[in-house]
């Protein structure tokens, strides 16, 4: 009788501390999805952005006098900014980071071309450049929207896995610390230019 | 001695930066509310007004346009604050994200009076970044600077509502020139043509009565899709009904993502 009652008490445990890690493994599981939903969305935005530079460039080239360097600049800080791609699965600080930094160049370049565009009236009034301007400039509050967010959901994620007991789980399964924007560097600073 | 400067300047920024964040966005409007005046500068009839055709427009679409007005960003820019009172009163229905903030700052020195919308990931592909940017130049500023809050308001929030419904299109709105052109008379033109050449026909085929009403029906008609048709839709406070009595359910949980643009005057 008593061997019985062990025997169930043994079994109850068990069961409890199975449905305890499930409910914790999939809470993980579902921390990590919304990382790397927010991710694709941060991931969109930026290349939302890159899709709207060779309008611009073009726009911008047809004014014949327009500086050469700025154009090329822009062009280049897209190309770097292309070819730097992470996998939402692999979020550590140094990819991020790596990411960040192609994309900070493409907007320091292209802040930079705005501000040459103020000695140019004519571009400023062709109503195809104005357009994209507030595209350009609709698309920059978008990336610092789901930057935002994207921040938001780390951190959710990094609170759940890193506080206890949940972080032990953490460990056996694999799930580890996940790292957020930071500020971009000289954001504050408005872009040099020499006239 | 510059980079201590520049250290100190720095976490200066760094401070006023946490303070700002800790200032409060106003809470969600209980009983919730589509125009929330906070600086009380329209009357309360215009108010009224502007709150049933918003909610007309909700009741009949589920998209909730937001109009709100403040003399206080709480050092927010104008564009992150519409998103977090977007996010933060939950404007428009979850899922479908079809929510849209008109923030206007009617106050302060030249510049500083500025308006932005800002729209929901719902709405973005109809009221892209240019349109609203337009919107705002075309409709809202030359008001506006007026003085005349109500009327740029009033004259958006028709333009929005008949890009959201389908009653013209984007292309349509953008590519239209401010003022009056003389292309738009050229349907009527042969409008008139054609009913005349009809009239002529149809009094040697004896039925003229009959014909001449289908004319006018046509003319009619046409009218509505020629390219008057924004300012038809502009022009008449009778067409919305008073939704003022049945009560307006609340905001339902849409999200921002950034899009809409913004001006000021």
């Amino acid at each position: 009788m008593k061997k019985n009652l062990i025997l169930i008490g043994i079994i109850a445990l068990l069961l409890i501390s199975f449905l305890y890690v499930k409910s914790i493994y999939n809470n993980m599981v579902n921390y990590d999805e919304s990382v790397s939903e927010k991710w694709s969305q941060v991931e969109n935005v930026y290349q939302r952005r890159m899709d709207l530079i060779p309008n611009l460039v073009n726009t911008v080239k047809g004014y014949a006098d327009f500086e050469k360097q700025t154009l090329t600049d822009v062009i280049n800080a897209r190309a770097k900014a292309t070819s730097v791609n992470i996998n939402p699965q692999n979020l550590d600080a140094n990819s991020l980071q790596q990411f960040q930094a192609a994309q900070g160049g493409l907007t320091s370049a292209l802040s930079k071309l705005m501000v040459v565009v103020e000695r140019y009236p004519d571009l400023k009034a062709n109503q195809n450049f104005l357009e994209l301007q507030s595209q350009l400039e609709g698309t920059e509050n978008r990336i610092a929207v789901e930057r935002k967010k994207f921040n938001e959901v780390i951190k959710s994620y990094n609170t759940y896995i890193r506080s206890f007991p949940k972080n032990m789980f953490a460990v056996m399964f694999g799930f580890d610390k996940k790292a957020y924007f930071e500020a971009e560097q000289g954001a504050q600073k408005a872009p040099e230019v020499k006239f | 001695m510059k980079k201590i400067f520049n250290l100190l300047l720095l976490s200066f920024l760094f401070i006023v930066n946490i303070s700002a964040y800790s200032n409060e966005l106003p809470e969600r409007p209980n009983p919730p509310k589509l125009v929330n005046d906070f600086s009380a500068i329209l009357n309360s009839e215009d108010r009224n007004y502007l709150e049933n055709k918003l909610r007309a427009y909700n009741d009949s679409t589920s998209t909730q346009i937001v109009v709100v007005i403040t003399e206080d960003l709480l050092e927010y820019d104008k564009a992150d604050y519409a998103y977090q009172i977007g996010e933060k009163w939950g404007v428009g229905q979850k899922g479908k994200d079809n929510g849209l903030i008109i923030l206007i700052k009617p106050s302060g020195k030249q510049g500083e009076r500025g308006v932005f919308i800002a729209t929901g990931y719902g709405l973005e592909s109809i009221l892209t970044d240019a349109i609203c940017k337009r919107i705002i130049e075309k409709e809202m500023i030359p008001e506006f600077k007026n003085g005349n809050i109500f009327g740029g308001i009033d004259k958006s929030t028709n333009i929005i509502i008949g890009l959201l419904s389908g009653s013209f299109t984007g292309e349509k709105y953008m590519k239209k020139e401010k003022g009056f052109s003389i292309f738009y008379l050229i349907p009527f033109v042969l409008l008139i043509f054609f009913a005349k050449f009809m009239s002529v026909r149809s009094s040697h085929l004896g039925n003229k009565g009959n014909l001449s009403f289908w004319t006018l029906l046509f003319l009619m008609s046409s009218m509505n899709n020629s390219s008057g048709s924004y300012r038809d839709f502009s022009s008449g406070r009778g067409g919305f009904g008073g939704g003022g009595s049945s009560g307006f359910g609340g905001f339902g949980g849409g999200g921002f993502g950034g899009g809409g643009a913004g001006g000021s005057w």
